[in-house]
Formats: structure tokens, sequence, C-alpha cells
């Protein structure tokens, strides 16, 4: 099946943000990790089958351009939000990867009414209580980007067992915008936990079983703290559970729908 | 010509097999292998030392200040200008630097210093640094808004030096509504800032803008060069002309009363593993943001393994050939101190002269042969290329105070 995507440019909050999208259904914003996205990937293809994709480069981030003035993961959520409103979408489906994890559970804290369904898989912003998530600003790129899987086989089938320079400087960019928006507390928030309580849609807590960059402590308290949860551990993943096992998390994220 | 002296402060009680066993001599190194009692003994020399080093007739002392490393024992450079302020009574001492960015707040930076020029009766020269990476690191500080935060604390210091309080600070990374400080500098308009470096070009020009001078830290005369070609057409385009009084050198420089022995302390220089700062993995050495994007491919590179380190890792011999470390008896010394000065023309120069292992009493022996016969002969050389200071041309403290502006357009 060949999936057909779009890419456009859209300017939110005074900043182009570059856009990709496919599929028909309802509306899921895929919200990419830490370390960037693909162009596209066989988990956004496949949810491409059912829904009508959004997969935007954070501000800053890939093709989008940086927002000099922006100091927080909150901001990200607010454009995101402002970003959906222009879309004219309604209630949107928020599948948040790892930091994305983080912006989509902001999101959702912010207008819990408006929200159709929220999948966290391997959710940086809460602090787990067992557990740190790993500082990469003391690992290089390469051991960083390798830590996100359960294999050094899927790592290299994601971005080859030597990834290029080109790529190398694509996550120095997203290493220095990650600080620039979340260096202390290092990766989550302080209120988020509190705030997570008006939201009551139906929510999937993802973990990959051998996810080295944020405990699985964190997820347990995502589960808790969103009144809809159920919280699901994915064999042979680590924190790229898209990349790494894309089929488990499709059907997982069928459940939902 | 202005002549100190300075060193790392080294903390060299350690067993270095542990640092080889870890891998790394810095930042996440653990401080379980600092020894206290060795720590209370070293820093009682190095106070010591300084004071001999005016005895001997220095100019001045130049200090600095690093983290969670056995290269350096000055964790708040602040504290040793403190006590030099009180023991010593004619050298300038001379901060090189105070890393503003990890200031939470620049006000206390002030304020200390505004006290260390006051106890000193106006000896206090105060530079400033952007710190290394593993600095940003080692004290939480977001490596992303280094440049920015070097800048307006920098500004709100001068401001809190030159004007009269109470003032309000609302700026980007630094918020004082009640900006006050009961205590200012003596010397006016305030301190001689003096800003040292190694290899960024933005602050090379920074420092020109400000007419402030730069001080090179050992780099290779061609290197030195460079950054004066880049300091003069900044200030040219900033309306003066710069001199010797602009420029600053650090070399390192072991002096003992034979050969052989200064030969042997001066390996000490290479006693962390033959790297400045000792062994460190690159990233923590520049965190992503905290260099020029313009230097980002090339960092990358570097960080990797792709490309070999821009500072390289030359043994000491080679080192000893190059003139990056000049080791001798005085008489042996001065034939490549005159090529250093004739070559790079500065007016301010720092002399590193024990590192590592050098025992008390050959530190000593290397600052009285500093002080008695290189120095003197140094300003001999100083008084033949005309190279002053900036005390003695009277220099402006900055631009602001400039009375000889002219707008001439770089070439």
């Amino acid at each position: 099946m060949t999936v057909a995507w779009t890419e456009s440019t859209i300017e939110i909050a005074g900043t182009k943000l570059h856009v990709r999208r496919a599929g028909k259904g309802p509306v899921a914003l895929v919200l990419h990790r830490d370390s960037g996205t693909p162009d596209r990937t066989a988990f956004h293809d496949g949810l491409a089958a059912t829904h009508d994709v959004i997969v935007p480069d954070h501000p800053g981030w890939g093709k989008s351009q940086r927002a000099e003035w922006m100091r927080s993961v909150r901001d990200i959520a607010v454009m995101y939000r402002t970003l959906l409103a222009k879309l004219g979408v309604e209630k949107a489906s928020l599948v948040g990867l790892g930091f994305g994890g983080w912006i989509a559970a902001e999101m959702a804290s912010m207008a819990p009414r408006d929200l159709r369904s929220l999948a966290l898989v391997g959710a940086m912003g809460i602090k787990p209580p067992e557990g740190y998530i790993l500082d990469q600003a003391l690992v290089s790129y390469i051991e960083y980007a390798r830590a996100g899987f359960h294999s050094d086989a899927s790592f290299a089938a994601a971005y080859g067992a030597e990834p290029t320079t080109d790529q190398l400087e694509q996550w120095d960019i997203c290493r220095e915008m990650s600080f620039r928006v979340a260096w202390k507390p290092y990766m989550y928030s302080q209120t988020l936990p509190h705030l997570l309580d008006g939201v009551t849609a139906p929510s999937l807590v993802i973990w990959g079983e051998s996810d080295k960059v944020v405990p699985a402590s964190a997820g347990r308290v995502y589960a808790t703290a969103l009144k809809g949860a159920r919280f699901e551990m994915v064999k042979e993943a680590g924190h790229c559970v898209d990349l790494e096992q894309p089929a488990a998390l499709s059907k997982l994220l069928a459940t939902l729908a | 010509m202005h002549l100190m002296y300075f060193t790392e402060q080294p903390m060299s009680a350690y067993d270095s097999q542990e640092g080889l066993k870890f891998g790394a001599t810095a930042l996440t190194f653990s401080n379980k292998h600092f020894d206290p009692v060795a720590g209370s003994r070293l820093y009682n020399e190095y106070l010591e030392q300084y004071v001999l080093a005016e005895d001997v007739g220095v100019d001045g002392i130049m200090l600095n200040e690093h983290h969670n490393a056995p290269f350096c024992m000055q964790a708040k450079a602040n504290v040793f200008a403190s006590a030099l302020a009180a023991v010593t009574k004619r050298v300038k001492i001379v901060m090189l630097g105070n890393p503003l960015p990890l200031a939470e707040d620049p006000i206390r930076l002030a304020e200390e210093l505004a006290m260390i020029d006051m106890i000193s009766k106006g000896r206090l020269v105060s530079g400033f640094v952007r710190g290394g990476g593993q600095e940003q690191l080692a004290t939480g500080v977001n490596p992303a808004y280094n440049r920015e935060r070097f800048e307006e604390a920098h500004d709100l210091i001068v401001k809190a030096w030159t004007q009269p309080g109470p003032f309000r600070w609302e700026g980007t990374h630094y918020q004082n509504r009640v900006v006050n400080p009961w205590a200012v500098p003596m010397q006016k308009p305030y301190p001689r800032v003096w800003i040292p470096g190694v290899v960024s070009r933005e602050t090379i020009i920074w420092a020109a803008k400000q007419r402030y001078p730069y001080i090179a830290l050992n780099t290779s005369i061609e290197a030195t060069k460079q950054i004066w070609k880049t300091y003069d057409e900044a200030a040219l385009e900033a309306g003066y002309v710069s001199g010797p009084e602009n420029r600053g050198y650090l070399a390192r420089i072991h002096v003992a009363e034979t050969e052989e022995k200064a030969l042997q302390n001066a390996r000490q220089f290479m006693w962390m593993q033959g790297e400045f700062t000792g062994l460190a993995h690159p990233v923590w050495s520049s965190p992503s943001g905290y260099f020029s994007p313009s230097q980002r491919r090339n960092f990358v590179e570097f960080a990797s393994g792709r490309s070999v380190s821009p500072r390289g890792r030359p043994s000491f011999e080679q080192q000893v050939a190059d003139g990056m470390i000049m080791a001798g008896t005085p008489k042996q010394i001065l034939p490549r101190v005159r090529t250093l000065l004739q070559e790079t023309r500065p007016g301010i120069m720092a002399i590193w002269g024990n590192d590592g292992n050098v025992t008390h009493e050959d530190a000593k022996t290397c600052i009285r042969l500093l002080g008695q016969e290189v120095m003197p002969a140094i300003r001999e050389m100083a008084k033949e290329f005309d190279l002053k200071s900036p005390f003695e041309v009277d220099a402006p403290v900055g631009l602001a105070y400039s009375k000889d502006l002219k707008k001439v357009a770089a070439e």
C-alpha cells in the first residue's frame, strides 16, 4: 500500500511549522520524540490507513522554524492547540511519542473536552518515582539514540549502524532545542500530574519493556493520573516503540478507536 | 608590560590511575578521590606561592575557576581573590575570570567583586568568561543560553557598578526588581575587565567592541596572530586602533636552576593525561547550544570521533619544540619569549609556571627565578618593542569611556 503524504508550511505564533499529512478518518496528531522524526515511518503509514494523520516537526526541530522566544513545553502545546484550531479540527486523537507524549499530555490538560483519545508512548513530562530520565547531555548523540532501542539491529534499521554526519547534526539541533525548553527540571513538569485531573477521554499509556530513556514508573503515574487510562507494556521494544514494534503499537491504538 | 603569575591550582593529590581506570578525569570522575586534608595543604601552599610572587616583583596574580575536576582546585575564584585582597599589598588581583552565565544572580557577583576591590584598595581586575561546557553541566546551567546570559549579566553588573541605585532590571534571563547593592567598587568608573579565551571568534569580537583586552590562553603564535587580526578589525569598526594594551597572552613557562630539573618539572604540564582540562567526553566540553551554530558541523564530527580534536594531543617533546611549553634555565627560555613578544606584541602577559605534581619547593624556586630573572628581562624587551600595558597608557576601561573614537570603516 502506498500512502500519499502531502507537506505544507503553516504559520503558528509567527513561526513557520512544517506539517506532513496523509490518510482519511478521524484526525490523529502524532507528536515526535526529542530526537526528531524520520520523514515517514511504517507506523505513520499504518496509522494513515484508518486516520487523517498530521505529523508536524516541533518548532525548532526538523524543517520547522525556531521560535527564539519559546521557553517551555507548554508553549509548544499551545502552538499545537492553535494549529488544530487553524486546521478546523474539533476533536483530535493525540499520539505522543516520548517527549511528544509530554506535549500531548499538556494539550490534553488544557482542553480536555476537545480530545478524542490520548495515547502516550514512553512519555516524558512526569518525574519518575523510581529512576531518572536519561540525561542526554552526558552521552554522545549515537549513544543516546542507541539507548532508545531494545536491540542494536532495530537501531541500525532505523538510522544505519553508523548514522550519517547529517543525522548527527540534526540530533545536535534537536538536543539544543530540548535544552532550550526542558533543561530544568530536565524533561518533566512538576505541575503536570496535578493538571491531568480533568482529562476523561479514553487514554492508553504504552511503554516499551526495555525503555532505557524514561523509566516505566513515570508511565504508572500517568496511568493513575489519567482517569480513563490503561497501561500496556510492549515486548521487545525500547523507548522508540513506533520504530521497533510498529505493528504491536498500531494494534494497541486500534483498541482506542 | 603587565606581568602576572598563574597556576591552575592542581589538585594533584589523587591517584591518577583511578582516572585512567574510570576513563575520565572531569565532570563525573567521583569526588571520593578528593582528599580534603591534602586539599587544605595545597590551598595553603598556593597562597604562600602567591605571596612569594608578590615579594619577588610580579605585577599581578591571575586567578580562574573550574568545577568537578582535579585540574583546578578553585571552585570559586572570588574566595581566593578575597584572601589575596587581605594578604597581599601591591599586586593586581586579576580574575580570568568569573564565569558569568553560571550566576543565577549577577548582582551577588557585583557585590563580591566590589568588596574585593575595596578590601584590596583598588587592585581588582575583573575578567569575565562564559565558562567551559563542563562548567555548565557541573552547575546545572542551561548551555543553550550561555552567550545570552554572559552578555546580559555583564551589562547588569556594569550598570550596578556605574549607576546609582535603586534601579530595576527586567531582562531576558535576569530580573532584579531592586538593584541597589551597598558595596560598589573603589575603582572608577569600574574595575578593568579583561576577557580570556582560546577559540571563540564571537568572544574576541565582543571583547574588541567593548574595548576590553583579550587574553589568548596559550594559543600557538599563528593562532594568536589570527586572534589579533580579528580583534583589530573589530576595534577599527568600533572606532579605535588597538595595540599591545589590548593584547594579553598566557604562556606556560617553567624555570629551574638546571635545564634537567626544569624539563623534568615541565613534564607536569602533561599531568592530566596530556589534556588541558583532563580526560573528558567531547560532548561535555561543548553541550548542544553552547557553541556557535557556524561550528555545529565541525563540532559533531569531532564529538563523534570522525575528525581529530581541533587542539590535537601533541606530545611533551613536540610542545617544547613548538614553544607551547617553555622550560629551562631563565637564560635558556628568554629567546623563546623574545620571539613570542616580537611576533604577537602583547602588553599583558601571564606566566603559568607550575602544574601537576611540581613540589612546593620547586614551585617556589620557579617563582623566584621568574620574578628575579625572567620578568626583569621581559620588561627590558617590552621597552625595546614598545609593549605597554593598559595601566601604562591609561587606556579607557571600556569603549564608552573612550575619548579618541573615530568611525573608521573596516577594510
